[in-house]
């Protein structure tokens, strides 16, 4: 007995008992999810305390022979690791918020469906071993969040979910051309068995171009500018536990995860450093042009948007340095926005869930009535704009380090710069939303219910400890391992297949 | 590799459609159209000329096969296909059932 | 519809629905399988409603009857995949024997793998029909 598949069988079972369970008692969609997301979040934990190895396991039992893989993999190792729990802390904190936000919407037991077969998606990609496993899974998370994005089924939801499925529904497209190149290439789907001859083939010409299908497709799903089209649109109109889980996890999983997997552990990113120049490139142009859009905005969510469009830059900008401490850097930034993003994205939908309005002209002083809200949001936006005790801080002054290290330093000026800004933008949020005057309509306003306030203190306490990570101990056991795995490139194929 | 090119051809149709379309039927269309082509890709990938049909029943042959793994994914592309165009056709009815159109420019309430 | 349509659909609904069980059930032997025969069943349904019209179908067939059966389907697909992990093995393993190549009883779990895909197909495609053409809009499921 295998714990791995664990992570896609569970919340599998629980998303198919869902409708039937439902009918018998309405509460109890409520219990089911909970305890789905609980348990994956303790599982989550248990992968980190069973050690780094890499280990395999082999669907059907089917084990490879004379290690040439002919069955479906799931690969676990740091970086997997790394990003299960944050998949699934971050998955927890929104099924306990969405308990009570959810009331608002007509039908739950649908929503605890959809949203528990978007973990599973999301477990399945970062645990495939193999291209088409990750595509599946890929298309499965992407299904769900399409629908979910328009829950609400009113006319900007749908609108925005329609964009949201043509620019994916293209991406996948993309994807599934360039897994039919790739298969055409190397006569294999397993990552690890591709790595290995991949690197027997030398410069082939199809290299390149299965390269620039991957790329596109995935920094659609990642939303990078110039392929950003429809996140500020998607984001904002989900409902807010589907907003944080979209820009804390979602495009970071689809994205950025391919990206890593694929360019550092298969191709190998020192057989074709052109494809780092192309991460910097997308990365800064998406730091700078994501914070700047920000600034102009007066909708509550939508600036959060932007600004994820900007923090992902960063996380992209640094993998593209291509320096351990770069990389360093890029997966504490990553795991950082995840924890502050879908912090913010939370208070958000507290605020919307008590004054039904996210447009930041007509909002003011509420942090005097929802104190927990404010004081949290607070809390997240000092992260997300890098002021010292918190983590946000110590990820980009090392983002910074490792541009200032390679010799970016232009670029490291602009990460300053962008930082900057982000502060800016994000002390207008705090003083147009939270601070300032209370407007007379909100004297009545009350603390947001109970299971929302803790699931916001729970990641309000996560965000503040970030800083944390950086302790040797904590280093070792989250942060190394992964950014061992995503340094070490090629030998991701020696581990997997062994020997 | 004249196949390869047409089916190419017919991704940049789909393509075409996608983005050039004002109509959502019609973007949904040219979505078709692309995971169609890419489906003949994938197909012709794993084709062996003179080769026959993957059953092997007890008696093993040297007799030449084609690659039955790609028709497997591509089973699997298409289903995945299915659901995807059946949730965006059910978005479009609902489109319809707000603006009273399918008409891209007309479908504007979002800024940006 | 006219009364010859009715009638043809009225014969020839049964054999389609035949023809796709025995397609399920053959699954692990020749081409088709769960999906294939699912759509035939699930097509049939869909000629039933083309011939009678969605009113008389309202009557005869509720919503849930497709959401049950999808839910049932995919749930007896996730249970039978969980087997080898309940026989203290991996998940997905072949619990059943193998038996001979031919055989309709062979190819271990994979012919009732099938058999759950069946339902499940037929059922989702339905369900997907049924909302399409039979509901109106803004109509409760």
């Amino acid at each position: 007995m295998n714990f791995i598949p664990l992570f896609v069988i569970v919340p599998l079972g629980a998303a198919f008992l869902m409708p039937v369970v439902s009918r018998l008692w309405k509460g109890m969609s409520d219990v089911l999810g909970n305890l789905a997301a609980l348990f994956l979040m303790v599982w989550s934990f248990a992968a980190l305390q069973m050690g780094h190895e890499t280990t395999v396991f082999y669907a059907g039992g089917w084990e490879p022979v004379a290690s040439i893989p002919i069955g479906i993999a799931m690969v676990m190792d740091g970086l997997t690791v790394f990003m299960l729990i944050i998949i699934n802390v971050i998955g927890f904190a929104v099924t306990l918020y969405s308990v009570n936000y959810m009331n608002h919407y007509t039908d739950k037991a649908k929503y605890y469906t959809l949203f528990l077969l978007m973990m599973a998606g999301l477990n399945g990609v970062v645990l495939a071993g193999d291209l088409f496993n990750l595509f599946v899974f890929l298309e499965i998370s992407a299904i769900a969040s399409y629908s979910l994005v328009a829950f609400g089924i009113g006319s900007e939801e749908l609108e925005a979910s329609f964009k949201y499925q043509i620019l994916g529904g293209t991406a996948s497209t993309l994807i599934l051309m360039g897994i039919a190149f790739f298969y055409h290439m190397t006569g294999t789907l397993n990552l690890a068995d591709a790595s290995t001859v991949i690197q027997q083939l030398g410069t082939h010409p199809g290299i390149i171009f299965v390269s620039i299908l991957f790329l596109v497709g995935f920094s659609l799903k990642a939303a990078l500018i110039p392929f950003h089209a429809w996140l500020p649109d998607a984001h904002p109109s989900a409902p807010a536990p589907i907003s944080a889980m979209l820009s804390g996890v979602v495009i970071k999983v689809l994205g950025v995860y391919a990206l890593i997997r694929i360019f550092f552990n298969v191709f190998g990113i020192t057989a074709m450093p052109s494809v780092l120049t192309i991460f910097i490139v997308l990365g800064s142009v998406s730091m700078v042009a994501g914070a700047f859009l920000a600034i102009s905005q007066s909708d509550f969510k939508r600036m959060l948007a932007y600004s994820s469009i900007s923090q992902i830059g960063y996380v992209l900008f640094a993998l593209g340095l291509g320096t351990p401490l770069g990389i360093l850097g890029a997966m504490f930034h990553l795991i950082n926005h995840a924890a502050f993003k879908s912090l913010l994205f939370l208070n958000s939908g507290a605020v919307v869930y008590r004054t039904n309005t996210r447009d930041l002209d007509q909002l003011g002083g509420i942090s005097q009535k929802m104190p927990v809200t404010g004081i949290t949001s607070l809390l997240g936006s000092l992260s997300i704009s890098g002021l010292p005790p918190f983590g946000g801080f110590w990820s980009k002054l090392i983002i910074i380090m490792a541009a200032v290290e390679s010799g970016h330093f232009a670029l490291a000026g602009v990460a300053v710069f962008t930082s900057i800004v982000t502060l800016a933008y994000y002390m207008k949020l705090q003083k147009e939303a939270f601070y300032g005057a209370l407007k007379a309509s909100f004297g009545k306003l009350k603390e947001a219910p109970f299971l929302m306030s803790l699931s916001v203190i729970l990641l309000a306490i996560v965000v503040t400890g970030m800083g944390l990570l950086l302790i040797p101990e904590f280093k070792s056991v989250i942060l190394d391992p992964a950014v061992k795995i995503i340094s070490g490139g090629l030998n991701y194929s020696k581990l997997v297949l062994g020997g | 590799m004249i196949l390869f090119i047409l089916a190419i051809l017919l991704f940049l149709i789909g393509l075409y459609g996608v983005l050039v379309k004002r109509n959502l039927i019609k973007m949904i269309i040219g979505l078709m159209i692309m995971e169609y082509a890419v489906n003949l890709i994938f197909t012709l990938v794993g084709y062996r000329s003179g080769g026959t049909a993957p059953i092997v029943t007890d008696s093993i042959s040297s007799v030449l096969y084609v690659d039955p793994l790609p028709q497997a994914l591509v089973l699997t592309a298409i289903v995945i296909g299915l659901g995807t165009t059946a949730l965006a056709v059910s978005f479009a009815v609902r489109i319809f059932e707000k603006y009273d159109t399918f008409d891209v420019r007309k479908i504007r309430k979002l800024r940006g | 519809m006219t009364l010859i349509v009715k009638e043809i659909t009225r014969l020839m609904v049964p054999s389609i629905i035949l023809l796709g069980v025995y397609v399920v059930l053959h699954g692990h032997l020749t081409p088709g399988g769960g999906f294939a025969g699912g759509v035939l069943i699930a097509g049939s349904f869909a000629l039933m409603v083309l011939a009678y019209g969605s009113e008389e179908t309202k009557r005869e067939i509720k919503m849930w009857h497709a959401t049950f059966g999808e839910s049932m389907g995919i749930f007896l697909f996730w249970f039978l995949a969980l087997m080898g992990v309940i026989q203290g093995t991996h998940f997905f393993t072949n619990i059943l024997a193998k038996g001979r190549t031919g055989d309709l009883f062979s190819a271990g779990i994979i012919p009732l793998c099938n058999i759950a895909i069946g339902i499940e197909v037929a059922a989702a495609l339905f369900a997907i029909f049924f909302t399409m053409a039979v509901m109106r809009l803004g109509e409760k499921l």
